[in-house]
């Protein structure tokens, strides 16, 4: 956003002393995985702009990881917010049961009737494995339409055992869609394919360019400011803040992706002008896509605290004339004065504290900006599942010679956490309590631990009172670690 | 302390006669006076017919399809008993293109474990294995406290000492990780040149014997008509004595061993040696009719 990039440092980290850590903590791995995880551990090179560690490589075998799998990717991040579908989990019932609003994907609409997630599982039993499912699906399917009838679709997600028995989901969905009058959408999206959750989301997004999008259209006139929000999951009501924002600004956001979301508006999304993206990870592929065959441009914008806003807002308004501009110069003003008294309440508390993060798509690099408006310091990032991309977006934020660490093990993560002794640690929950044994406090950031939303002007304060809270809580004094 | 049950693993080519040898094997023995279980391990289930004289038994996947799950399952409903008192399983599993056989395989051989079949009055257990091993779920009957011991019904057909020899391949595999043991080789003639010299030699080259030669004779095609073994349609014919022979050698059998199987090149060897197969003229390969 700004051209030129301040130097950040952090007193006490250098190179050195960062590689240093690093070694340490590969010494303790046999030499076949201290060779493997070596590249994907490193001090940032924050002027570089470029990844200093390697990503998006199979895990290795033995360390804790705490990614998921490719279907996690397709049904919790990319196809469980939409808030109209019906989401079949096809396969035996752990994962469909693990993946039921876990993400805190919020969805708006009439208590009871349509404001909740609408899933199903197949709940494969051993006849199922050796006959093949096909049939049940399509019951399944009929009994969804039934007891759903205002579902506009159907997902249907492969689990594991569907691509090893070969049940055809797509011929099942064709044909069934076809006899039921409704979009039934097959996502080949079995747990074992590829290293991370990171290829669900892949494949969901090539789902969602071969089967959803240019398939309807707005029934609302196209307007000059008609955007759309990708990448937007609306955890714990994010995109309940940065919608209205954005409507505020003068835009017309006409499909969110996916949080919140309506499938219908998500298959006119070729008709908007721009897409604003900010989970780049997960859904980068259909705004390349929509970029390609649309001719539609895209931007990634960062909505957490009051300067990235900012920056965000004003790149945005470059891109289209002088009344949004305007808009746009007026709502800073309005909620930076908001902001400001938030930041006056919580930087004294917050003041030259540290934090590692560790979590998934977009938070390790795009959150680094609210910590530092509240006077914070991130001493160490990194991804469960990024590819280089990611890491090339995140140099520049993170200060110079800090940890970078990609699908990093809970050995590194502790001993990284040992040697740094951040304030806080902002991860997930497979990480949440070996921090707070350790007398750590911590966040679960995958879904804002319980609350949020933590996106755009209505999340900051949120944010802020929950890091504050995190913090300075006083269990902490109380607390003596028995390690 | 507790008898213990000779399990033994047929396998071979698909449509070589694992079925029938199988059968008429078993009836052999069961004649000769051991107590004999058969577990089909095929989904088209025709292991058992020639026993219990029926079309196709009602198998445990079928079953468990129909019930719902495994557990809703008795032993009594899918263990019959047929000729010479032998007890008939059948694994079962979907058509083909659908679903996963190899589990199928799995399911029923778990259940029967469970459920007592295995029980101690047995003198052997024999599994009829689908023709072509095709994943894990067909080497089920030979995994640990499985089958130890494995025949490989064969003939002088190429493609049937390919298959014998791949199949040592796999058996070598178990072998090394458990107690599987090849028993031998079961020339089921097709009456091709030199079959049983040929067999033998393919037999000493893999480390193990031709356990037995079962000339070709269409008296077990009327038997078959009539849903029979040979060694009950007609006890008295020269071709129930085949079986019995046979029978009697594997009751006896007491060479087991570890296979070694043959490099392709050897193996081709072989069959150009006993003109199975021509001397390869590489000057040929790839080239069209067009541009010889």
């Amino acid at each position: 956003m700004s051209d030129k990039i301040e130097k950040k440092t952090v007193a006490g980290i250098t190179k050195e002393s960062t590689q240093a850590m690093i070694d340490e903590v590969l010494a303790v791995y046999p030499e076949k995985g201290r060779k493997k995880r070596a590249p994907h551990l490193a001090p940032n090179d924050q002027l570089s702009g470029k990844a200093c560690v390697k990503s998006n490589k199979k895990t290795v075998p033995g360390v804790m990881s705490a990614r998921g799998c490719a279907y996690a990717g397709a049904k919790g991040v990319v196809w469980g917010p939409i808030r109209d579908m019906v989401h079949v989990s096809h396969g035996p019932v752990g994962c469909g049961w693990y993946s039921w609003g876990t993400r805190r994907n919020l969805m708006s609409g009439k208590l009871g009737v349509d404001q909740f997630g609408m899933q199903f599982t197949s709940d494969f039993q051993e006849k199922d494995i050796v006959y093949g499912g096909d049939k049940k699906l399509k019951v399944l399917l009929n009994e969804a339409k039934e007891l759903f009838p205002l579902a506009k679709g159907i997902s249907v997600l492969s689990e594991c055992p569907i691509g090893l028995i070969g049940d055809d989901i797509n011929a099942v969905a064709k044909q069934t869609s076809k006899e039921l009058d409704i979009p039934i959408i097959p996502c080949n999206c079995e747990g074992f394919r590829g290293v991370s959750q990171s290829l669900g989301h892949h494949i969901s997004n090539d789902t969602i360019r071969d089967y959803i999008i240019e398939t309807r259209e707005f029934s609302e006139p196209i307007g000059p400011y008609d955007i759309a929000l990708i990448g937007e999951y609306n955890i714990g009501g994010d995109a309940w803040s940065t919608k209205p924002l954005l409507e505020e600004c003068g835009f017309n956001v006409k499909a969110v992706w996916t949080g919140d979301g309506e499938m219908e508006r998500i298959a006119a999304t070729h008709q908007v002008r721009l897409n604003v993206i900010h989970c780049y990870r997960s859904m980068n592929y259909m705004c390349k896509v929509m970029e390609e065959k649309y001719g539609i441009p895209w931007i990634e914008l960062n909505f957490f605290g009051p300067t990235k806003i900012r920056e965000s807002l004003r790149a945005l308004a470059a891109l289209f004339d002088d009344s949004i501009k305007e808009k746009v110069e007026a709502v800073i003003a309005k909620y930076d004065a908001e902001m400001q008294k938030v930041i006056e309440e919580y930087r004294p508390r917050l003041d030259g504290k540290t934090v590692m993060l560790y979590v998934g798509g977009l938070r390790p690099r795009h959150t680094i900006g609210a910590y530092e408006d509240l006077g914070m310091t991130c001493v160490g990032s990194g991804y469960e599942f990024a590819h280089s991309d990611d890491y090339d977006r995140t140099a520049p934020e993170m200060p110079e010679a800090t940890v970078v660490y990609d699908d990093a093990s809970e050995l590194e993560m502790e001993q990284f956490a040992h040697v740094i002794k951040p304030d806080l640690i902002g991860s997930g929950i497979k990480e949440k309590y070996v921090f707070q044994k350790m007398g750590l406090p911590f966040r679960q950031m995958h879904s804002w631990d319980y609350s949020g939303p933590y996106h755009g002007y209505k999340g900051f304060p949120i944010f802020a009172r929950d890091i504050d809270m995190a913090i300075n809580s006083p269990t902490w004094k109380l607390v003596k670690s028995p390690f | 302390m507790a008898k213990k049950i000779r399990q033994i693993a047929i396998y071979g080519k698909g449509g070589i006669g694992k079925s029938t040898t199988t059968q008429n094997t078993v009836a052999g023995l069961a004649t000769l006076g051991n107590k004999v279980m058969i577990v089909g391990c095929d989904p088209k289930a025709d292991s058992t017919r020639l026993i219990l004289h029926a079309k196709a038994q009602a198998t445990v996947m079928d079953l468990v399809r129909e019930r719902g799950t495994v557990e809703d399952l008795e032993l009594e409903d899918v263990l019959k008993t047929g000729f010479g008192d032998v007890r008939c399983v059948e694994s079962g599993g979907p058509e083909p293109g659908v679903g996963c056989a190899g589990r199928g395989v799995i399911t029923a051989i778990n259940f029967l474990e469970e459920e007592g079949a295995y029980t101690e009055d047995l003198d052997f257990v024999f599994y009829d294995v689908l023709g072509d091993v095709v994943c894990g779920g067909f080497a089920m009957p030979i995994r640990e406290n499985k089958a130890e011991e494995i025949y490989i019904v064969c003939s002088g057909e190429m493609m049937a000492m390919y298959a014998a020899n791949n199949i040592a391949k796999g058996i070598l595999k178990y072998a090394s990780s458990g107690n599987v043991r090849l028993g031998g080789l079961i020339c089921n003639s097709r009456n091709t040149d030199r079959e049983k010299d040929l067999i033998e030699a393919l037999a000493k080259k893999l480390g193990t014997q031709m356990i037995h030669f079962v000339p070709r004779d269409n008296q077990v095609q009327r038997a078959e008509l009539r849903r029979m073994t040979v060694i009950e349609y007609s006890p008295d014919h020269k071709q129930a004595n085949e079986y019995r022979e046979l029978a009697k050698k594997i009751a006896e059998n007491k060479m087991l061993v570890v296979p070694t199987p043959l490099e392709m090149e050897e193996l081709e060897e072989l069959l150009m040696e006993f003109g199975i197969m021509e001397v390869e003229d590489e000057s040929i390969v790839g080239k069209a009719e067009s541009a010889a």
